[in-house]
């Protein structure tokens, strides 16, 4: 009995001990010196790696939320940042601090190579973590920093581990070891094996062996998997840039459509469609000025906004300056590039001439991962979707309601529209309005993906104007199958000619195209064509 | 009577000088920055920081006893619109020196003005170098004091072998580049191992081009980005980065065109971790730069206002001046410009700042990681401050050349193995 306490003792002292020396360990952290801090990491992580204090601590440190008080040295992370305040709580005992100013703490600073070394220490332990995606992300570390240590711990995962999709990471992780590692029959079934796998890790490693490995028949055994692995990569590197173009093709056709409303259907050339992009964007950006809690879903509840602000801007351009314009299309072309120099400088003056910072929402960051040598991205991916919904939506609109029943009448003969009781100034201001709010949505998709600042919308307006007119003024389709084409066309000319260059060349292609086909790929037919 | 006549001298006296003070012309001080186009974005913040110092400098009463006097000009980010105003400067208004320019291609249109005209330019931004003009200060950073270093960083430190050379098309990311491609060269990397890249003004679609970086680098050699890719660009790079999955860890970027002001603009959380080389961030800590940030937020009367190199280059310019003209006892061109060289001015870094023979500064270099409050964190520094070169020595043309513009060479451009001034081209 005595001994059963003097036993029990002990591990409460041990455990206490243990406590205290977590503490007392991380108190190396608290330098200024990066090496020193590196040193300290690999003790901590060889220490206590069974702690989960431990993950807990690097993970704040990871996201650099990790504090300590200047007074006494307590290592603390932040809970709430109240204007210059921090609430903070004390890593080791849970406890809340009180409320103290900022400049009372100092953060305990990582760069690159810390931050790689913790990932990679977080990776191991993460391994056994309940969530799915973290065990992805820490099989994928696993592979990219091969080590022969973590092999027996790789084996005893592959054995438990249900998800298909972390498995396969941990089976090329294991397949890699083997063929890096060790040698005989064992390596070159792995060899062998590695030609199934896609990712570059495998590709190095296989490189590493055909270049420095000495046994002829282990070097044409890599040498075969490489090519196998070359072709696969190449198939989904073509299948890469079909989706690169079919991205650029959709912002190039969120940026048209609106002008082929206006332009391809009104014959109004309007300078400061881009202007109208712009509007959206800021719009997007004021949205979440507005709502800073609930950014996820600034974006959509941005899209109606946007669609209502630059419409009703395109309606006030239309009453006011475009109205008085008709039929004098030069005079219209220097009114609207006045305006839209003249809305430029208006958002100047009221947001400044910076660019605003837009959030982009959890879910339209990353990227889908189809496998390791070809994976979509989220954004990209959405506003191809987008802009395809947006087009089927304006092409309800003109071919399906009465609308644009009356759209179409007014712009294919006016007076005999007007003959049959359409109002045509309504119409061309409704017209105009449709347009411009297009306009303003895809300045919603675009503030994803660019700047917004108050040239956002002159990069476009060039760009806008060749899509409409390449794909046949006053045709929908025209303008789908331009943009969509001009974006392949660039994107696959990109890594043959370079960004400059492929710009240069698809330029001189419209221009000879237009030459032989003016009136683009899909000129409007029958007798209104004439005008 | 004694006393009256001695009130009477007083006063008449009293009367002289106030006449004299209202006589006294002001010193002009031209300030040629873009206040709208594409550049506006950068540069009105310089304007600002100008007016700022000059406003400063009259509480202190001036300079040589006399107010400055600010006149602002816009040349609306229009290279040859810059050549014309600064004539007007110097024919019209009479400016005694300009603070000005950004790009260098503005600076190109502006040198032979100035240089016909006598005039008198600091240019604040760091540029590509194979420059050298008599009346052009350079207060930004040279090749050898910002490329130079920020490569070395990366194969020293973290032992990067292959290299993917950035930049946007136009004179500063070309020289620049063809600059680091030799050098990395001397250094033993391989032509393989080099991939450069040039892209136009505000280009938006990355995909491709970072799909090909990720390839680039998952070769199995550490790989990092040296970008000199300017302005508007940046980010929807570092978005496209992000969203491929490419973080700083793995393939670090070192951006030359990158500062705090940028970075307000930004949603800074993929980017945090990759790298910046300057020779000032906010975050240096010092008692100037917490005096300088303090007298800047109010003045621009907006807490959130960040300060940037360019705007310590031009502060250092500026105290420069005014030291010069205070040493040489006028605003004579030639004479302040004889005055310029070897005037030291505390940087706000924690330093000192010198003029160098060749009209460039004596400058730390310091490599920062982006942090997401959107600020930098020094990860390293040299020793202690580089001098300024103007002419690259890794480039074959201009190896041999050196600029000093004290007597007895005078010369922007001396080869010293001919012992030649090549002059004017």
């Amino acid at each position: 009995m005595k001994i059963f306490k003097i036993i029990l003792l002990n591990l409460l002292i041990l455990s206490a001990s243990l406590g205290a020396t977590l503490k007392e360990d991380s108190a190396k952290l608290l330098t200024k010196s990066f090496k020193t801090k590196e040193k300290a990491i690999v003790e901590l992580t060889s220490k206590y790696s069974k702690d989960e204090k431990l993950e807990f601590l690097f993970q704040k440190l990871l996201k650099g939320e990790l504090y300590y008080t200047k007074s006494d040295k307590t290592i603390v992370y932040v809970k709430q940042k109240v204007e210059d305040n921090y609430q903070t709580i004390d890593i080791f005992t849970n406890e809340d601090l009180k409320l103290s100013s900022k400049y009372d703490f100092k953060k305990i600073k990582i760069n690159n190579k810390l931050r790689s070394i913790i990932k990679s220490s977080l990776a191991k332990i993460n391994l056994f973590s309940s969530n799915e995606d973290t065990r992805f992300k820490s099989a994928k570390n696993l592979l990219t920093n091969l080590d022969i240590k973590n092999e027996e711990l790789i084996n005893e995962v592959l054995a438990t581990e249900k998800s298909s999709k972390v498995k396969e990471v941990l089976e090329e992780t294991s397949t890699a070891l083997i063929a890096k590692f060790k040698i005989g029959q064992e390596q070159k079934e792995a060899i062998k094996k590695l030609g199934d796998y896609l990712s570059p890790k495998s590709l190095e490693v296989l490189t590493e062996i055909s270049t420095t490995n000495e046994d002829e028949e282990i070097v044409k055994l890599a040498k075969t998997s490489l090519a196998s692995i070359e072709t696969n990569r190449s198939f989904y590197s073509f299948l890469e840039q079909a989706f690169f173009g079919l991205s650029m093709g959709s912002v190039l056709l969120l940026a048209a459509i609106g002008l082929a409303v206006t332009f391809g259907v009104m014959k109004v050339i309007n300078m400061a469609h881009g202007e109208l992009i712009m509007i959206g964007a800021y719009t997007t950006y004021a949205l979440q000025q507005i709502m800073p809690n609930l950014i996820e879903y600034s974006i959509i509840v941005a899209i109606p906004a946007a669609f209502i602000v630059s419409g009703l801007v395109g309606i006030a351009i239309e009453r006011l300056v475009i109205r008085h314009l008709y039929g004098r299309p030069l005079e219209t072309l220097l009114a609207t590039f006045g305006i839209s120099l003249v809305l430029q400088q208006i958002v100047r003056t009221v947001f400044s001439p910076l660019n605003q910072e837009v959030k982009t929402p959890e879910w339209m960051s990353g990227a889908l991962e189809i496998n390791s040598a070809l994976s979509l991205t989220y954004n990209r991916l959405y506003i191809i979707i987008f802009s395809i919904i947006v087009f089927l939506f304006v092409l309800y609109i003109l071919n399906k309601t009465s609308l644009g029943l009356k759209v179409r009448a007014v712009s294919q003969n006016r007076e005999i529209a007007r003959a049959m009781g359409i109002k045509a100034s309504w119409i061309d201001a409704i017209t105009f309005g449709l347009g411009s709010g297009i306009a303003g949505v895809a300045g919603v998709a675009l503030s994803q993906l660019t700047n917004v600042g108050p040239n956002l919308g002159q990069a476009y307006i060039v760009d806008s104007f060749m899509v409409v007119v390449f794909g046949g003024v006053g045709n929908l389709w025209g303008t789908l199958i331009a943009a969509f084409t001009l974006g392949e066309f660039n994107k696959f000319l990109e890594p043959v000619a370079g960004a400059v260059l492929a710009k240069v060349i698809i330029l001189v292609f419209i221009i000879l195209f237009i030459q032989k086909r003016p009136r683009g790929l899909f000129p409007q037919k029958g007798r209104d064509a004439q005008d | 009577m004694k006393r009256f006549t001695k009130a009477l001298a007083a006063s008449a006296l009293l009367s002289l000088t106030i006449s004299a003070a209202t006589a006294a012309e002001t010193i002009k001080v031209g300030v040629l920055h873009s206040l709208s186009g594409t550049m506006a974005i950068s540069e009105t913040t310089l304007k600002d920081t100008v007016l700022m110092l000059i406003e400063e400098q009259n509480k202190k009463g001036g300079v040589l006893g006399k107010k400055l006097e600010p006149v602002v000009v816009d040349p609306a980010s229009n290279w040859p619109l810059f050549a014309e105003k600064m004539r007007g400067l110097l024919t019209k208004d009479k400016v005694d020196v300009t603070f000005g320019c950004w790009t260098s291609v503005s600076r190109k249109s502006v040198l032979p003005v100035v240089e016909e005209l006598n005039g008198l330019l600091f240019y604040p931004v760091q540029y590509e170098g194979e420059e050298s003009s008599k009346n052009v200060f350079y207060t930004g950073a040279a090749p050898n004091q910002q490329a130079i270093p920020a490569v070395d960083y990366l194969i020293n430190e973290m032992g990067v072998k292959r290299f993917v050379l950035a930049g946007t098309d136009y004179v500063y990311p070309r020289t620049t580049n063809k600059v680091l491609e030799s050098y990395l060269k001397t250094k033993g990397v391989a032509a393989e191992d080099i991939m450069i890249n040039y892209t136009p003004f505000g280009h938006s679609d990355w995909q491709s081009i970072v799909s090909d970086i990720k390839k680039f680098g998952s070769a199995g050699k550490k790989t990092a980005v040296v970008s000199t890719i300017n302005g508007d660009a940046n980010v929807p790079f570092y978005k496209e980065l992000g969203n491929q999955g490419i973080s700083s860890s793995d393939i670090p970027v070192v951006a030359f065109s990158v500062g705090e002001e940028e970075l307000s603009g930004l949603d800074t959380k993929p980017l945090v971790g990759h790298l910046a080389a300057w020779n000032y961030f906010q975050s240096a800590e010092s008692k100037a730069n917490a005096q300088f940030i303090k007298t800047w937020k109010e003045y621009i009367k907006d807490n959130k206002r960040v300060t940037n190199d360019p705007m310590e280059a031009t502060y250092i310019g500026f105290k420069m001046w005014v030291k010069a003209v205070e040493k040489a006892g006028t605003t004579d061109v030639s004479k302040v410009t004889d005055a310029m060289v070897g005037i030291s001015v505390p940087n706000l870094t924690g330093g000192t700042a010198t003029m160098l023979k060749n009209h460039h500064l004596t400058k730390p270099v310091l490599i920062g990681e982006i942090q997401e409050d959107g600020q930098f964190e020094t990860v390293w520094e040299t020793e202690g401050e580089v001098a300024g070169d103007a002419w690259s020595d890794f480039l074959p043309g201009s190896k041999d050349l050196i600029s000093d513009w004290t007597k007895p060479v005078n010369c922007g451009n001396y080869n010293t193995v001919t012992k030649k001034c090549i002059g004017a081209k």
